[in-house]
């Protein structure tokens, strides 16, 4: 059962092979057993998991199954969930229940899907390994010593170690594609305004996107439908028509135009990554596709970009986490700067000081001219960039992550080391695209390959439909991680 | 050496809007704490601000209303930008407020002071959020939080520094007062903090086109403390600058028990606020369609009906003040109807702004509760003018109508105060007083010209007040040779 797509799941649930509480049953039986390995889960609500399995049974008996209906869900613990302990990893809010839903959890809910537990993450989605935590690191399930990537690691591990058929996530800079990547399962990033914020602790609200993980291309369409959609409380939600992102994936893809920045494979990238990336690309054209040579020459300022608008926006957003409502307050305090200073000292990690420390800086007075508008105008370029790109091809390829799966605690003392992990990813975030990763390959060590792929604004059915024909031809991602079968 | 005040004011008027600036929770004041503070209020992780449709369109009216009704000072893309800065009122540690492109720029505030005209241009008016309260009162050694306020749209409207008293900035914070409630925006309750006023204030050698260094005084919660406060505020600083000393730019709060302003922090300790562009919310677009449909829903403006009542004949204070508010136009415009004579409009106005007003302020009243009724006023007023009555009893029959003894010519019949008009009885009245008052004739015509009203008196004792006095005053002067 664990090994299935959610779609051959639903298939399952739809014809009665078995029910949603003998499925859910079964995932928390597996995390119950293995997750000790992973550390994928930070929270588990099993009596909540299994009413709203039944709940979700009942729902398929009178008729009025949905595709997710009934079908058991990771949700990253970024997104509140109603009466469920929502932490976004941090100690700060170790204690905070979430007495509301998150639109996209309300979504799913509706659909009759099933919360199957919280996922573990970077604290407050800040790190590209998973190590932020403050319920401690997520390991990869191809090899425990190394980092599964993040900042959605839970996620991606616990569909990697078949303890969900599929979660949720988010992406500031790549915290879907990269730990999708790193993982070996595939992982989708909306374009901008497609999934609503409402709900989801904020990062960089300007870069935060939700989105699926999942084993197949197809699970990611199916997740997407429910996901996405205009809410009137996100005053970033694009209010446009309903789409079916499934609506593509029968689509051939012969004559397509692949473009390939010629940035994506430049010295930096490590040669196994290129290697299969390349061998990916091969098998595109070998389906019909024509490639491009491109070049996005600002992509190169990107990750300097990042980090002065991300810390910029999160120094802001985490001003509420001050310990006087809820959350983490220090036991010991004077008065009320020492209860600040103290709730937030002791509240939050040193990956989070960092960003709130810098971002603090970069809007100070008589440095925002240099750092912030500056950067919104680099911003502006790199998607200019993009534009011009989109002019010569429907999709641009290229590796997900420079790298594959680096050992625990390798990169944690040198953060512009970790940051250089997600030069790739964040353009995408800069311009408010939609990218996707999915499995392409492995390196001489076994460790999977990312192939991204990037679309032009609301190409999530086109792209689905590439990745889900390139799925057909090829058997990456139905690879299982050694030990799990 | 002469010294000139020069002030500009920061007001903080409270949006009437049902719902609060970015979030559904409700505005209404005096509720138990913090059960008006939803989610979003209290600032709970993952919940987003939503820009209040409703705010936005009392913003734009009072864009219009401050430029003539035209549209040209209200941006049609205005930015929210976050102020960031902790404080156990403010949950989300930032307000939101709008900082580079406010909504409306620019715009005037007419005002009188004195009998003179005058206009005070405005800087700018924008859109914000108001802040929770601290309770420090109640609890031992622990602030109350109460978040009811958290989130209730404010428009601030910032004056440029163009007035030069105490005098002038009360009439225009009174003018802007009286506008904001005209044009339906705002209740303009002082005691619950719906309008309130920071004063900055500085002073200079008349004639210097130089500014000098300011101070903002905070907590001016009525037009007695604004002026007191600028008033103090501009001694304290002439008495620093006579004694070769320098202000220090400084934020000063007005201590009404003492009369004083004392400082609160200087500019050293200031904050940097950090201001950005709000990312959770868009640019606020403000379509032409959107300006259009605002327009025709406003009221005729104060200073229009202000210079139609000046080219009606009433004078430039009269005009101000029959103009004070929407329902006191209303009372003046209803009682001119009533009265059809276009030449009486002065002589109604000072009833309305004299007796009336009294009246109301005694019994607390608004206008809207006025025991007279605009044609009752227009009725007495008839009667006045065609000599019914004197002045003196016109005011017992306004008693009489506002005690609620009905309309003017039955309290006339009942109270028999019709005027003696008739001059054969009042030559016979007049014959008699100067027989009478030998003493006080030949005084009168020794030159005294005093002894001539205590014959008038007399004849008006005589009459009971019934006597018309212009016609008493002749035949006595012609009786006396005067």
């Amino acid at each position: 059962m664990h090994n299935a797509t959610i779609k051959s799941l639903a298939a399952g649930l739809a014809s009665r092979a078995y029910s949603s509480v003998e499925l859910t049953q079964n995932f928390i039986n597996r995390i119950n057993g293995l997750d000790q390995k992973y550390h994928a889960f930070i929270t588990l609500n099993p009596e909540a998991s299994l009413k709203q399995a039944k709940a979700a049974d009942a729902l398929r008996s009178a008729g009025k199954g949905q595709p997710l209906t009934g079908i058991p869900i990771a949700q990253k613990d970024i997104f509140c969930a109603r009466g469920w302990l929502t932490t976004c990893g941090s100690k700060m809010l170790s204690n905070f229940t979430a007495p509301y839903d998150a639109h996209v959890v309300e979504r799913l809910n509706k659909a009759g899907a099933v919360i199957l537990g919280k996922t573990n993450m970077d604290e407050f989605a800040m790190g590209s390994s998973s190590e932020t935590s403050y319920f401690g690191p997520v390991r990869n399930p191809w090899d425990v010593d190394k980092v599964p990537g993040g900042s959605s690691g839970g996620s991606a591990a616990a569909v990697a170690a078949r303890l969900a058929p599929g979660a949720i996530g988010t992406d500031t800079g790549g915290s879907i594609r990269q730990p999708a990547a790193l993982s070996g399962i595939c992982g989708l990033k909306p374009t901008y305004g497609v999934v609503s914020r409402y709900g989801m602790i904020a990062f960089a609200s300007s870069l935060d996107q939700g989105g699926p993980l999942a084993r197949s291309a197809e699970d990611l369409a199916l997740l997407l439908n429910v996901m996405a959609g205009f809410d009137p409380r996100d005053s970033t939600s694009l209010e446009r028509e309903r789409e079916d992102y499934t609506r593509e994936l029968g689509k051939p893809v012969k004559g397509l135009k692949i473009g390939l920045p010629e940035e994506f494979f430049a010295k930096g990238a490590s040669p196994d990554v290129v290697k299969a990336v390349e061998a990916a690309v091969g098998e595109f054209r070998k389906l019909g596709c024509e490639t491009v040579e491109v070049s996005l020459p600002n992509m190169k300022l990107s990750v300097p970009v990042y980090y002065v608008l991300a810390p910029a926006e999160a120094s802001s957003n985490l001003a509420r986490f001050d310990g006087v409502r809820y959350g983490y307050r220090a036991p010991e305090y004077t008065d009320l700067l020492d209860l600040y200073k103290k709730s937030r000292a002791q509240g939050f990690g040193q990956e989070v000081k960092r960003r709130i420390l810098i971002g603090t800086y970069v809007l100070s007075h008589g440095y925002y001219d240099a750092y912030y508008i500056q950067a919104q105008r680099v911003r502006r370029l790199i998607a200019r960039d993009f534009a011009e790109v989109f002019k010569r091809c429907d999709v641009i390829m290229g590796p997900t992550s420079p790298t594959t799966a680096f050992r625990i605690g390798e990169k944690m003392g040198d953060p512009v080391q970790m940051y250089l992990n997600d030069i790739y990813t964040i353009p995408a975030n800069l311009a408010g695209l939609p990218g996707l990763s999915i499995p392409c390959g492995f390196d001489g060590k076994d460790l999977p390959v990312g192939l991204q792929m990037i679309g032009n604004y609301f190409g999530e059915a086109r792209m689905l439909g590439i990745a889900h024909q390139f799925q057909k031809a090829t058997d990456w991602h139905t690879r299982t991680p050694p030990g799990v079968e | 050496m002469k010294w000139e005040t020069v002030i500009g004011l920061e007001t903080h008027a409270q949006l009437s809007t049902r719902s609060k600036m970015f979030s559904g929770a409700a505005t209404a004041f005096g509720a138990a704490p913090n059960t008006q503070a939803c989610g979003v209020d209290i600032a709970l992780p993952g919940v987003l601000p939503v820009a209040n449709r409703e705010a936005v369109a009392k913003a734009v009216r009072f864009g219009l209303a401050v430029n003539g009704n035209s549209p040209a000072n209200i941006n049609r893309r205005s930015i929210f930008a976050r102020k960031n800065y902790f404080y156990p009122d403010l949950p989300k540690g930032y307000q939101i407020s709008q900082y580079e492109s406010p909504i409306v720029q620019g715009g005037s505030v007419p005002i009188v002071v004195d009998g003179r005209e005058k206009t005070v241009r405005l800087t700018r008016a924008h859109l914000e959020e108001d802040a929770g309260k601290s309770l420090h009162e109640g609890f031992h050694d622990l602030t109350g939080i109460d978040l009811n306020r958290a989130g209730t749209p404010l428009l601030e409207i910032v004056s440029e520094p163009d007035m030069r008293s105490a005098q002038e900035a009360v009439a225009y914070a009174k003018a802007l007062h009286a506008l904001v409630r005209w044009i339906d925006i705002c209740d303009g309750n002082m005691q619950e903090g719906s309008f309130r006023c920071d004063a900055n204030v500085s002073v200079r050698l008349a004639g210097s086109d130089k500014l000098g260094t300011r101070c903002e005084i905070k907590n001016l919660n009525s037009f007695r403390f604004l002026e007191r406060a600028i008033e103090f505020e501009a001694q304290r600083q002439i008495g620093i600058l006579e004694d070769g000393g320098r202000i220090e730019q400084e934020t000063r709060l007005y201590d009404a028990e003492r009369d004083e302003t004392r400082s609160m922090r200087t500019k050293e300790d200031a904050h940097d606020y950090r201001y950005f562009p709000d990312p959770d919310l868009l640019p606020l677009e403000v379509s032409e369609k959107w300006i259009n449909e605002i327009k025709t829903s406003m009221p005729e403006l104060p200073q229009t009906k202000r210079s139609a009542y000046l080219a009606r004949g009433l004078s430039p204070s009269q005009a101000a003040l029959v103009t004070a508010s929407r329902e006191v136009a209303d009372f003046t415009d209803r009682t001119a109807q009533a009265s059809g004579s276009v030449t009486r409009l002065s002589d109604l106005a000072n009833w309305i702004v004299g007796p009336l007003s009294a009246r109301l302020n005694e019994e607390n009243l608004e206008i809207t509760g006025s025991r007279v009724s605009p044609e009752q006023l227009a009725a007495l007023d008839r009667r006045i003018a065609d000599g019914t009555l004197s002045s003196k009893m016109a005011r017992e029959v306004f008693d009489a109508m506002w005690a609620g003894e009905g309309d003017v010519d039955s309290i006339i019949a009942k109270r028999g105060l019709k005027q003696i008009s008739d001059s054969g009885e009042l030559e016979r009245f007049c014959d008699e007083v100067i027989a009478a008052n030998a003493q006080q004739v030949a005084d009168y015509k020794g030159g005294k010209d005093k002894a001539f009203n205590s014959l008038v008196g007399q004849v008006m004792k005589l009459t009971k007040g019934k006597a018309n006095p212009q016609q008493v005053t002749a035949i006595l002067k012609r009786r006396l040779g005067g």
